[in-house]
């Protein structure tokens, strides 16, 4: 769908919304388009293609606030599928706090070329595509006799949105991502260890092709021989790939929704001493080829580069209009764009070197942890280090504690984030966590 | 795009409410016997079986062994409340028909959400490029198949408003408030989902689904002193409108409550390896990782699974059955027929503690040259159908629950839970435990919450070495998650006793 028919088709949607009752309306038209390519055993085992189109409309109906969405974008259908859910809306009970943002607040144009979208995505030749792919299982397959099976995959796609807002905020926006996955298997005794590796871009020319399949084979292979260890508490290391798992849940206790619901661990904490010294997290949603980089957000508010923690001292909550409402405070924004964590200065490797003793997390296997306490427990995937050295892989192990302990006793970061991911975070190092074990 | 390939099992409500769509009916051409329900199905989705046969062999035209459409239309409504009201409404709509073709066990795949002829057979030469070599393809006799009814609904979702919605979601809000002073906050959902289904293959066979879903809870948040704690309440059935009852709204209001109160006192256990009492009901969460995922056959067949080599070979202890059942009356994993068109069954994983069957979709059970189980299943037609589960569950066993408690020295008892994940080759399958009591001398005594527990598959199902008489399943709003894919699903267990698993906890 061409973005000026999105424009608009939107823009009626609103004016159908407004005519048939509702006193403010949002709409947003999206389309996608992806494909996959899956080989294994050096043949095509699948093959997807995908188009869609959805259209979302929010409605605030006196004083009433309902949202809607459908794939089916024909006008005559549309036009009755607005009408019904205005009808329907009237039955809720009013929320005086629904309304579109302030439109002092919206993204007003001129913002930096954010570099997200590669025009080549459609002329990719499929092909290319598969050998892709299939390039990835050669670096494996036939490579190992412990291996049991590779699947490797190449997928791409594209999404494009146009927002249109009743109060005066017209937006779109267009990105585009390539990949490339492999995931391995490899037998010894009964266990058959699996690792995962892949490779993301914005950019086709910028997608890393080589070394996925080794990468994955590599990791797998080091998982043989896992073993239960005693539980004691120990130094954790928490390598990249795997660090945001640990600061999501910090994450959502920042929403808006959480500290008006009382579902929060760090209420009331802003300008308080939350974690060490060591954690700057800082939202920048301008940096050029990010993955998660706009001009707006989801609500067409204007991007800001915020600091969320300084040296550990809480600088923002994730806010957005109805919940900036409900608070009394000003909207920031409803959710994360990048997401970069200041780094220190060794890699992982010269992490682990000057780790005595403690546990190298590679990987995490499950676990929640309680919104309003802060308590959680994960299982996790990973080694013993001893004297600076890996020892042992680990199985059947758990971290149990608080998240506000936890990232208190934040010891160190190290420097090797991921530039593909929209959440920059490297290698960290946490004191004086609690694992189960035998 | 993130790739998720993880699997795990969720409880929590899924955005599921109703705006009502009905296209305009077509007459279908009859030249084969076709059914008043059937007739009603093609026109629905304004197809009739010449148009049909004509995708078919587009999709068949590379020289596909074997080809399916899928066509659905989804229509499903939420009401929220917070703050003491029914204050949000979320509808969704969702159309469209997913076309696949396979070749030996490999998949070509391509939907389409426009429903017309052109852009059907569009998408079928799309799907139709895994296979390469020139095929005539004479279209099959088409043969309807009439579909069990294991969902059988008085009134119909679509056709309730939200006006008749909207007192039930008020009321357990209200009850829940009345029921405990310390009660800060609630949050309540009410969600339905309806979704027509036609299905059609190059064997002819022609078939449909009917599928209602429906589900209903609330978040509880309390405050005692300085402490705040939540728990939520949720069930989840394939019925309609008439499952909206007072009663229900109590028995949730009252369990919301009672889950959230025990938190004040509960503690973290001790970490390490204990023997673990797993409650009857949720606990069936245990089956669902350590056990059914790994038996669901893609797995087996690409070797990746830890019970790759296990088939006919004893598991477990004499007295456990271990079943996969897509036939549970009203049952929020039952399908009257799977997503690639077949019968659904009740099926034995484990037998007297032998494996006795993996779970199938169409290209495992071909490979293994065995029965489809009808576990083909998937999220949307956007998606291929894989093996998956359904309502997993333990039967009965010999024991008592007496006599479980007091096998135990020192050790958990659970029966609360939020999530688990399992990894298929390793076998280490986790779950998260909201909460449940240590068990100290045979007797419940503190109360604790907020711990992962571990273990790993093969041994865990060895070492459960007692089950009570007390199978119940668990109706909460399960939602399994693999390859992306997520499909309702339910679990169930008698109370059990597994001689260790790793218990997390602190080291002080």
């Amino acid at each position: 769908m061409k973005k000026e028919d999105k424009y608009s088709l939107a823009k009626w949607a609103i004016e159908h919304a407004l005519k048939n009752g509702a006193q403010q309306a949002s709409v947003s038209i999206s389309d996608s388009r992806s494909s996959s390519i899956e080989v294994r055993e050096q043949k095509i085992d699948k093959l997807e293609q995908a188009i869609q189109n959805n259209l979302t409309i929010r409605l605030f109906v006196d004083n009433k606030y309902s949202a809607h969405s459908t794939n089916r974008l024909k006008q005559q259908e549309l036009a009755r599928f607005i009408e019904e859910a205005i009808a329907g809306t009237r039955f809720l009970s009013e929320d005086e706090f629904r309304t579109l943002p302030d439109p002092e607040l919206y993204y007003k144009g001129g913002g930096p070329e954010l570099n997200v979208f590669d025009s080549r995505i459609d002329t990719i030749d499929p092909q290319k595509k598969i050998d892709l792919a299939f390039g990835v299982e050669n670096e494996v397959f036939g490579k190992d006799e412990r291996l049991i099976s590779v699947t490797a995959s190449y997928y791409d796609g594209m999404n494009g949105r146009v927002m249109v807002n009743s109060n005066g905020f017209e937006g779109d926006t267009a990105s585009s991502y390539y990949g490339l996955y492999a995931t391995v298997s490899v037998k010894g005794g009964d266990a058959r260890p699996e690792a995962y590796w892949n490779e993301n871009a914005i950019f086709f020319d910028r997608l890393k092709t080589e070394g996925i399949g080794a990468k994955a084979l590599d990791r797998a292979l080091k998982k043989f021989g896992q073993k239960k260890i005693a539980s004691a508490r120990m130094t954790m290391i928490v390598e990249n790939v795997s660090a945001g798992r640990l600061l999501s849940p910090l994450i959502a206790a920042l929403n808006g929704s959480a500290i008006q619901q009382k579902n929060s661990f760090l209420i009331d904490q802003l300008g308080q001493q939350v974690a060490s010294e060591k954690l700057t997290l800082t939202d920048d949603p301008f940096i050029p080829g990010g993955r998660a980089s706009r001009l707006f957000d989801g609500e067409g508010l204007a991007s800001k580069k915020m600091a969320v923690f300084e040296k550990g001292v809480l600088k923002t909550y994730y806010i957005d209009t109805y919940y900036g409402k409900k608070l009394n405070m000003a909207p920031t924004t409803g959710g994360t764009s990048n997401l970069i964590l200041e780094t220190g200065d060794k890699n992982l490797e010269q992490l682990i070197a000057s780790l005595d003793r403690g546990i190298l997390v590679t990987g995490f296997n499950g676990g929640n942890s309680n919104g309003s306490t802060g308590d959680f427990s994960f299982g996790i995937d990973g080694f013993l280090i001893e004297k600076g050295q890996i020892v042992q892989p680990v199985s059947e192990m758990n971290i149990t504690g608080n998240l506000k302990d936890l990232w208190m006793n934040l010891a160190e970061t190290g420097n090797d984030f991921r530039e593909d991911s929209s959440w920059r975070i490297p290698s960290l190092v946490f004191n004086q966590v609690d694992f189960s074990g035998i | 795009m993130e790739l998720n390939r993880r699997n795990f099992l969720k409880t929590g409500s899924v955005a599921v409410a109703g705006s009502v769509f009905l296209p305009p009916l077509l007459q279908s051409c009859q030249n084969v016997p076709i059914s008043e329900q059937m007739k009603f199905f093609l026109d629905h989705f304004e197809v009739t079986p010449q148009m049909l046969q004509k995708v078919i062999a587009a999709a068949m035209s590379k020289g596909g062994d074997y080809a399916d459409l899928f066509f659905e239309h989804t229509t499903s409504g939420n009401l929220g409340l917070e703050d003491g009201k029914v204050n949000r409404a979320f509808s969704n709509i969702d159309y469209g028909v997913g076309i696949r073709v396979l070749k030996g066990d490999q998949t070509g795949f391509a939907y389409s959400e426009e429903v017309s002829l052109e852009s059907m057979l569009n998408a079928a030469k799309l799907a139709a490029n895994i296979a390469d070599s020139k095929n005539s393809f004479s279209p099959p006799v088409t043969a309807e198949k009439v579909p069990a009814n294991y969902y059988p609904i008085a009134r119909k979702w679509e056709a309730v408003s939200v006006k008749d919605k909207v007192p039930f979601v008020q009321k357990i809000n209200d009850k829940i408030f009345a029921l405990d002073e310390k009660v800060i906050k609630v949050n309540a959902f009410m969600g339905d989902s309806t979704s027509y289904i036609l299905f059609y293959n190059s064997e002819g066979r022609l078939s449909y689904d009917y599928r209602p879903m429906a589900h209903f809870g609330a978040l509880c948040i309390m405050q005692r002193g300085q402490q705040i704690e939540n728990a939520y309440a949720a069930r989840s059935f394939r019925k309609g409108y008439e499952w909206l009852t007072d009663e229900l709204v109590d028995e949730l209001a009252r369990e919301a409550v009672d889950r959230t109160n025990i938190l004040f006192d509960a503690t973290k256990p001790k970490a390490g390896e204990m023997p673990v009492v797993m409650g009857a009901g949720g606990s069936g969460i245990l089956l669902h990782e350590a056990i059914g995922h790994t038996f669901e056959a893609d797995f087996n067949r690409k070797g990746t699974s830890i019970f790759s080599d296990k088939m006919g070979k004893k598991v477990a202890e004499n007295f456990i059955n271990i079943i996969d059942d897509g036939t549970l009356e009203n049952n929020r994993g039952s399908i009257n027929i799977d997503d690639e068109g077949n019968e659904v069954q009740k099926t034995y994983l484990v037998k007297d503690g032998i494996l006795n069957s993996y779970i199938h979709d169409r290209i495992s059970a071909n490979y293994y040259q065995v029965a489809p189980t009808g576990n083909g299943r998937r999220e949307s037609f956007r998606n291929v159908p894989i093996p998956r589960m359904r309502a997993t569950y333990m039967e009965t066993g010999p024991h008592t629950r007496d006599d479980i408690f007091a096998a135990v020295e020192y050790g958990v008892y659970v029966d609360n839970f939020t999530n688990g994940q399992v990894q298929i080759g390793a076998g280490d399958f986790t779950f998260f435990v909201k909460s449940g009591y240590l068990i100290e001398k045979g007797k419940l005594t503190r109360p604790i919450k907020d711990i992962n527990i571990i273990g790993n598959g093969p041994q865990a199902l060895a070492d459960i070495t007692m089950a009570a008489n007390d199978y119940l399943i668990d109706n909460g709003t399960w939602t399994c998650g693999k390859d992306g894919q997520s499909v309702p699903v339910t679990c169930g267990l008698p109370t059990v006793l597994v001689k260790k698993l790793t218990v997390g906890g602190t080291n002080a």
